[in-house]
Parts: structure tokens; C-alpha cells; sequence
């Protein structure tokens, strides 16, 4: 497998629990960074960052505009905002129309992230109830990326990875308890 | 896809044909703004796209106003707006005369916002809200005061969570499709263009707002506008940024004090 700079992770209802299960067996180190959109109610801020803290060891905090991303580090984006990525590899955030219905926009990310990461670049799109993340898995693929879904058959609700899968060349398809693992071996770092 | 390359020829395009100045922007949202245009307008090629830009004005003003984001509504962020009603207006309302500015105004709901305040304050008649933007075209909208009627059910709930407590549409008449904003709002309300990147301080304010202005610029184009607003604001006035926004990282902090909820930050004197 390539070596991996961002892992970029998208998902909608029904994938809060798939992070819930897969964090607590991540390494404690990881050798990128791991970016998190996740579409939610506006407001409904600060929960998330500290939900996910409590079950890893790695730093979970909200993405800050023109912060510095660091590897090891789990990325939150804020609510209602776009979370975009600028070619130093810091972050901007957008608050321009929502796209598919969300702020955040999985599609926004995805593709700011295709364009600077390229064929390094590994984006996952887990259980949703829209297709906000297929344009931007095609953008992936476009810029020599690897394109992982949830198995929708695992899914809480299929129609997000089952709409990347139709319309998309996807490289891997997991099921909840594969996915650490995957992430695991993604990390160039051996386990300690 | 537009380049990043493609995204720098316009930029200096900008500059040199029309003066105005985006290399200060942060990029990915830029070009983001741009590649949307791009495949909304169905351009033939990126030549026939610049060509456009720099050789049809009317076209100029429609990417201007395109690739700045104009996103607001009525009362956004109501806990902002209720430390604004509770503690920042109060405060200022044992001034002979309240001057608020509001940069980046876009279409004007946050304009009308506070002037609703301002009325239930009882303070109204002695303010100025200098409301500005770069973009001409939407400050033409803002004075309109017209908004569409399907939104005012979302601005109605952003006020009452916001501390309001009269009836929110009793500051609107329905006709047809839109509502259309009292006029005593807009009485005290001066929409004007100025462009934060190359236009100078206009007046001294007690409160300064920019909300989700500065996310779209880079960290030197933000020192530089946050000096600007330092240099617009009286002592103990009030500066207040977005919910992501801050001043921690400028050179003039030290001067300020932040309100221990929100993203208000009061001068020192």
C-alpha cells in the first residue's frame, strides 16, 4: 500500500458508532493525520471532540483556521463550517453554501484534500443517508488517491457508501471491525 | 479543475485591471469560489473565462461577487447575540451618540439584527450603524431591506433564542414571497462600500463587528485589518469576530480583554 499523508474521514447518521467502535484500537501513534467530517446538528459543537477523546489515546481537537496538521493528531471539523485544506498543509474554514444539504460538506473536504495530498491521500466514507461524499471520492480517484467505504451491508444506514460504490472506483471495502486494523497498517509507524 | 496556477493569473488580473486586491485570501476557498463559477457559467476554456473577467466589467462585478462568500441570516450564532443585547449595548448605550460598525455587511440580515436590539434597548435613536462591504451589489440588496418570506420562521427562532421577547413579525411585512423590514431599521443604518484590504480607517466606533470575514484571509491580511480595527475603535470599545475566529495571534492583544463567553473582545484604555 502507498504511504499515506492525511486519512480523511466522512460520514453522516449512523457513523458516530462506527468511530466509537474503531478508535479505542488505533495505535497511539499515528503517522499522519486523521480528519473527521462528520455532518451534525448545528450547534451541537464541542460534544463531539470530547465524545472521540474518550476512547483513544490519540489528541482529538476541533480544527482551528490556518492550524498547522500534524500527524497523530484526530481533526474535528467544526459545525457549520467547511473544513478545507490549503497547500502548506494548514486548515481554512468556509462558510459558504451548504452543499448536499451540509455544513460540513464532505464533498468540500474531500476535494480540497485530493487537489493537496494527491496519490498520497486515503478517504474513508462511512453510513449516511445522503450522497455528500461521492463527488468528492471521484475527486480522489482523479488525483491518484485511494477511495475506502464502509461496507454498506454493515452500515446503519447503506445509501452513503452504497452511492460511492455505484459511482465510484473504490479501492477498499471494510467492515466496522477491519477498520483499525486498515488504519493501523496504513501508519507507517509499527505498533509499540 | 482550475489550477493553482490559473488562480494566480487572475488574482494579479484583478489587480492590475481593477485594482481590487485578493492576494491577501486564503487560497482553498478561493478557488473553490472560482472553479464553482467556472462550472456555473459553463466557461469554454480558462482563456475564454479571463477574457471575460478582465475585458466585461458588468461580468467583473458578477465574479466579484461570486467568488466572495455572501452567506448570512438574520441573528446568526443567537448566544452572540444575546451577550450583545445583555452586556456589550448596554454598555454603550451611556454614550450621547453609539457608533457601531459592522464590516463585511454582505445582504445586511446582521445589520437589521442588531438594529432590532438597538430599538428593544431603547437605544435606537442615538445610534449609527456604518454597515460596509467591497461588493457594491450586495449593499444594493442590504438597503433593500427585502428578504425572502420562506427564512423568516429560521430568523424567528434565532431571535427568540436570542433573548427577544416581542413578536418577531411585527418587524415585517409579508408581500407576496418576501418580507419586507420595517423602514425605522434601516433609519439609522449607512451602507456604504469599503474594502478592508485597501481602504483606510473612516471614523472611530465603540463596537466593532467582522464575523467570518477574516477565515477567508491570510494570517498577514488578518494582523493588518485587526491593526485597522484597533486603530477604529475608541478605548473600552468592543471588537467582535466569528465563532472560529480570533485575536489571540495579533500583535495588539495584549491591549484587549476577552468577554469570558464569546468572541468579544473589549479595548483596554
Amino acid at each position: 500500500m502507498r504511504s499515506c499523508d492525511a486519512l480523511v474521514i466522512g460520514g453522516s447518521a449512523g457513523s458516530l458508532e462506527v468511530l466509537l467502535n474503531v478508535l479505542p484500537d488505533l495505535y497511539a501513534e499515528i503517522s499522519f493525520p486523521i480528519i473527521v467530517v462528520v455532518h451534525r446538528k448545528q450547534g451541537a459543537d464541542s460534544l463531539l471532540p470530547s465524545l472521540l477523546s474518550g476512547r483513544t489515546t490519540l489528541q482529538v481537537k476541533e480544527a482551528d483556521e490556518k492550524e498547522a496538521i500534524r500527524p497523530g493528531v484526530i481533526y474535528i471539523a467544526p459545525s457549520d463550517y467547511h473544513l478545507l485544506i490549503e497547500n502548506d498543509h494548514t486548515f481554512s474554514l468556509d462558510y459558504s453554501e451548504k452543499i448536499n444539504y451540509s455544513r460540513p460538506s464532505i464533498d468540500a473536504t474531500f476535494e480540497s484534500a485530493a487537489a493537496v495530498y494527491k496519490k498520497n491521500l486515503v478517504c474513508m466514507l462511512l453510513s449516511g443517508s445522503n450522497a455528500d461524499g461521492v463527488k468528492g471520492l471521484q475527486a480522489v480517484k482523479a488525483f491518484g488517491g485511494t477511495a475506502v467505504i464502509q461496507d454498506p451491508k454493515s452500515a446503519q444506514i447503506a445509501y452513503m457508501p452504497a452511492q460511492a460504490a455505484e459511482n465510484v472506483k473504490i479501492d477498499y471495502t471494510l467492515s466496522i471491525k477491519d477498520t483499525a486494523e486498515f488504519i493501523n497498517l496504513l501508519s507507517r509507524k509499527k505498533a509499540p | 479543475m482550475i489550477n493553482d496556477e490559473q488562480v494566480e493569473t487572475l488574482l494579479l488580473d484583478m489587480l492590475e485591471k481593477y485594482g481590487y486586491d485578493f492576494t491577501g485570501y486564503s487560497r482553498a476557498s478561493l478557488k473553490r469560489r472560482i472553479h464553482r463559477l467556472y462550472g456555473l457559467d459553463k466557461a469554454v476554456s480558462f482563456a475564454e473565462f479571463r477574457f471575460k473577467i478582465c475585458n466585461d466589467p458588468a461580468y467583473f462585478k458578477r465574479f466579484v461577487e461570486q467568488i466572495t462568500v455572501n452567506v448570512t441570516e438574520m441573528f446568526r450564532d443567537p448566544a452572540f447575540f444575546k451577550t450583545l443585547r445583555n452586556d456589550v449595548l448596554p454598555k454603550l448605550g451611556t454614550y450621547p451618540l453609539i457608533r457601531i460598525w459592522l464590516a463585511g455587511c454582505s445582504t445586511g440580515e446582521e445589520a437589521y439584527s442588531i438594529s432590532i436590539i438597538l430599538k428593544e434597548l431603547n437605544l435606537l435613536h442615538k445610534s449609527l450603524v456604518y454597515a460596509t462591504d467591497l461588493n457594491p451589489a450586495v449593499l444594493e440588496k442590504a438597503s433593500q431591506g427585502m428578504f425572502p418570506l420562506s427564512l423568516m420562521k429560521q430568523y424567528s427562532e434565532n431571535y427568540i433564542l436570542s433573548g427577544g421577547t416581542q413578536d418577531f413579525s411585527s418587524y415585517y411585512t409579508a408581500n407576496y414571497s418576501l418580507a419586507k423590514l420595517n423602514s425605522e431599521l434601516k433609519s439609522k443604518i449607512i451602507f456604504s462600500t469599503h474594502n478592508l484590504v485597501s481602504d483606510r480607517s473612516f471614523n472611530e466606533f465603540q463596537l466593532i463587528l467582522c464575523r467570518n470575514v477574516l477565515i477567508y484571509f491570510d494570517r498577514d491580511l488578518q494582523n493588518k485589518v485587526i491593526d485597522l480595527f484597533d486603530n477604529s475603535l475608541e478605548e473600552l470599545g468592543y471588537l467582535a469576530l466569528g465563532t472560529k475566529e480570533t485575536l489571540e495571534f495579533s500583535p495588539i492583544a495584549k491591549n484587549y480583554k476577552r468577554l469570558p463567553s464569546d468572541k468579544i473582545w473589549r479595548k483596554l484604555s
